[in-house]
């Protein structure tokens, strides 16, 4: 399945470019996701943390991907 | 509910006025509202200039989850939160939160409780411009 994927912040600066499209398998969970995020750019564990969301919703590590999501990465957030 | 509401991020300067005239009710005995500036220091290191970015339309719902929950929970009448995005100079204002209520109490609660829970939740980030570089700032203190 296809994942359409938004950095922002500080990850947009560390991968370069947004969105990224990823390839993966049915039944991705965000936790793996964030795993094969963190393959995929080592320099990520540099972030203190970040949190994903799924088509503008904040993700819990169990949802699990369906085709056609859109994900973003949220680093810390530092509005107001 | 909705119409109890009046949420803004926009690449425009803030008005005060604009907040202030939204949540002015004649039931209401109090109005609150907070203004944040963008400061000249952090850490003692002069800050030139900041830049705030979004992801937009999450910003968005995140911004109205805020203001749903804070007439939920504190009895408010109405409250607007609006947030600048873009390029902000020292002194200028990034964010607005205006509330209003029957009672004061309800209305710090509810204001302090808007701009602490904007700070930990809505996907705003800001970057802080010094005179020897650039630095996001991923704190929220």
């Amino acid at each position: 399945m296809k994942i359409e994927t938004l950095f922002f912040g500080m990850s947009r600066d560390l991968v370069g470019h947004s969105p990224i499209t990823f390839e993966l398998d049915e039944g991705v969970t965000v936790k793996i996701f964030r795993e094969i995020l963190l393959k995929n750019y080592p320099l990520f564990s540099e972030l203190d943390s970040f949190a994903i969301a799924v088509n503008e919703f904040y993700a819990e590590d169990a949802f699990v991907l369906s085709d056609k999501d859109t994900v973003a990465i949220i680093p810390p957030v530092s509005g107001g | 509910m909705e119409n109890r509401i009046f949420i803004k991020l926009t690449e425009d300067q803030l008005s005060l006025d604009e907040c202030y005239k939204f949540v002015q009710d004649n039931s209401c005995g109090g109005l609150a509202l907070f203004v944040g500036t963008v400061r000249n220091n952090t850490k003692k290191k002069e800050v030139k200039a900041l830049e705030f970015s979004a992801y937009e339309p999450m910003a968005l719902k995140e911004m109205k989850l805020i203001a749903r929950r804070a007439l939920e929970l504190f009895g408010i009448e109405k409250i607007a939160i609006h947030h600048a995005i873009g390029n902000l100079e020292i002194g200028e204002v990034p964010v607005i939160i205006s509330v209003s209520s029957a009672h004061r109490e309800a209305a710090f609660k509810a204001c302090q409780f808007a701009i602490d829970t904007l700070k930990e939740t809505v996907p705003i980030w800001k970057k802080e411009f010094f005179e020897d570089g650039e630095v996001w700032v991923n704190a929220h203190p």
